[in-house]
């Protein structure tokens, strides 16, 4: 057993039980962050922060929802949005939250792809990411099921029906996931426990993950840059703070993080209290009803390129597409064949790579909200041709690529 | 000695905790099924004598849309051998009985009476007045129910006759 002395602090009290000394230094003041980044690596914070705003807003909605198909409605839509005392606040602060963390989200992957921040030690960050990416989509579906809105049950109705997999008519599995023909109570119910338990949890624990997963090949920088961190770290130490390539977690960079952060939350708040409208279908207002198709069904903007690759093709091929853009950015350090990890700017064919993707995937979101005729339905297909081809392609342009 | 001792216990160990695994998955499994209560929804029966020519009845069947359509002796006669195989043929009336879901993802086609046939608004798919798929995205006709004609009542959820009689030609699944 350790050696314990009487304490001469609280301070000390707990360093002597918990080394919270030794956890401080591991954590924030010396955990190493490379100087030369911008404000894009504060996404990161600014996801966490988003997290943790969505959390705590649930548990205020949390309290008062009613995870039943006769009440779930007027739960959000009477008590929270009008008896609660600020529970639209909570309403509105959830589903602006939940939007824009997928905006975050997209600019986060995208910084990663072009500053190459997914390849040589750092797979697992993009992987963990990545799987990140779809416990958020889960969470956000689930919980796009409770208001019981029209929306909200044609969404179930056609997501669940993608498990019967086409043509392979497996409809046991879609009764099986619904526990009913058709979304009904025990959907209603056991999307709800996914919703308020079991996604969160799976999320906190990936977090954690993709946290741990920096440690070892540290956070890439605007250069792409290999350098000693032991090294550069001495050199912090000893007091050549100029010279160093590296800076403390805390309180340096996650001050730089928190002025971001600034920023994001007047913009998030703005979104709040003045444009909250962009997060609340008007059709979801509407309550669920299994017999009323609406006119136009789709889903929130985070998920329309996606969609749009389903919709152009016959069913067994729109799922095949639509199965492939799911699983596809899984495998892009192993796809990328290139050891240059720097700027797509400095990357010669990967520049036009990383730009045209970025271009089709707009476009594909643009279409997936317009309904699916005429010149519409033609550029669909072709953006969706055109993002299934740049996968195709990518091994090629990248192995080519002159060595930087 | 050793070595063999602790070989076994790890192996009983592994046996044991992959029983109860595989039991603790089946018990999760179980515990997703629909239930007996939902499983046994019951019949819906359905007055064959109220419905008026060329306008669509809806009606509830487990959950789902069925749609129920009574052919003008104009559509009937103008349909080939494929469309008036579907068709439930009660006295001298023709009648469309299907699963009003696109066979697609599941949305519900709208009937367009002057067009005679099913628009879906999801993706944009179209159906006949046989429920036959004619426009992409849909890759099969809408389906049609376990049926049973009684009289002038039509059974939904009970095999009859007719019914097996169209799901052994391969009409619907």
């Amino acid at each position: 057993m350790a050696h314990f002395e009487k304490a001469t602090s609280v301070h000390d009290w707990l360093n002597q039980r918990l080394a919270i000394e030794k956890f401080e230094k591991v954590m924030m003041s010396e955990y190493w962050i490379p100087k030369n980044i911008n404000f894009l690596w504060a996404m990161g914070m600014v996801l966490a922060m988003t997290f943790a705003i969505l959390l705590v807003s649930g548990i205020f909605l949390l309290m008062y929802y009613q995870p039943n198909v006769d009440l779930a409605f007027d739960s959000v839509n009477y008590t929270i949005m009008q008896e609660v005392g600020f529970g639209w606040l909570w309403r509105h602060v959830h589903a602006v939250a939940a939007s824009v963390v997928f905006l975050i989200i997209y600019i986060h992957m995208f910084t990663g792809i072009y500053y190459g921040s997914y390849k040589k030690g750092r797979e697992m960050i993009w992987i963990s990411g990545m799987l990140l990416f779809v416990a958020f989509s889960a969470e956000a579906f689930s919980g796009y099921m409770l208001p019981w809105g029209q929306m909200s049950y044609w969404a179930g109705m056609v997501i669940t029906n993608l498990f019967s997999l086409g043509s392979l008519e497996l409809n046991g599995i879609v009764e099986w996931i619904r526990g009913d023909y058709v979304p009904a109570q025990a959907f209603l119910t056991r999307f709800f426990m996914l919703h308020v338990l079991l996604i969160p949890v799976a999320i906190l624990a990936l977090i954690a993950v993709h946290f741990y997963a920096l440690r070892f090949p540290h956070v890439n920088n605007l250069d792409g840059e290999f350098f000693d961190y032991d090294e550069q770290a001495e050199l912090y130490k000893s007091g050549n703070t100029r010279a160093s390539k590296v800076i403390r977690f805390a309180n340096d960079f996650l001050s730089k993080d928190m002025f971001v952060m600034s920023i994001f939350l007047i913009f998030f708040f703005y979104l709040v209290f003045w444009q909250y409208a962009f997060a609340m279908d008007p059709v979801n207002f509407d309550p669920a009803d299994g017999l009323k198709t609406p006119a136009h069904i789709y889903p929130e903007w985070y998920f329309l390129w996606s969609y749009e690759i389903l919709r152009p093709f016959s069913k067994d091929i729109g799922l095949i597409a639509f199965g492939f853009a799911q699983v596809i950015f899984f495998l892009l350090p192993f796809l990328d064949k290139s050891d240059n990890v720097a700027p797509a700017s400095r990357r010669g064919p990967f520049k036009i790579w990383f730009w045209v993707m970025l271009v089709d995937m707009i476009v594909l979101t643009a279409m997936g909200k317009l309904p699916p005729e005429g010149i519409f339905s033609t550029i669909g297909l072709v953006a969706a041709l055109v993002f299934i081809g740049l996968w195709v392609v990518l091994p090629f342009i990248t192995k080519i690529e002159k060595k930087l | 000695m050793t070595k063999g001792r602790r070989g076994f216990m790890g192996k009983a160990f592994g046996a044991v905790a992959g029983v109860g695994a595989v039991a603790s998955l089946y018990a999760m499994k179980r515990s997703w099924d629909p239930l007996p209560s939902v499983k046994a929804a019951g019949f819906t029966m359905v007055d064959l004598t109220a419905a008026e020519p060329n306008v669509l009845v809806v009606e509830k069947w487990r959950g789902k849309p069925v749609f129920i359509l009574k052919k003008t002796p104009e559509m009937v006669a103008a349909q080939n051998e494929e469309q008036t195989a579907r068709d439930i043929v009660v006295g001298n009336d023709h009648f469309l009985v299907c699963i009003g879901l696109c066979t697609h993802l599941g949305c519900i086609p709208a009937y367009r009476p002057d067009k005679h046939d099913f628009k879906c608004a999801c993706h944009g798919g179209e159906f006949d007045a046989s429920g036959i798929d004619t426009l992409l995205p849909p890759p099969s006709p809408m389906e049609i129910p376990p049926f049973k004609v009684d009289g002038t009542t039509l059974v939904l959820g009970e095999a009859g006759p007719e019914y097996e009689k169209m799901k052994s030609s391969g009409i619907t699944v």
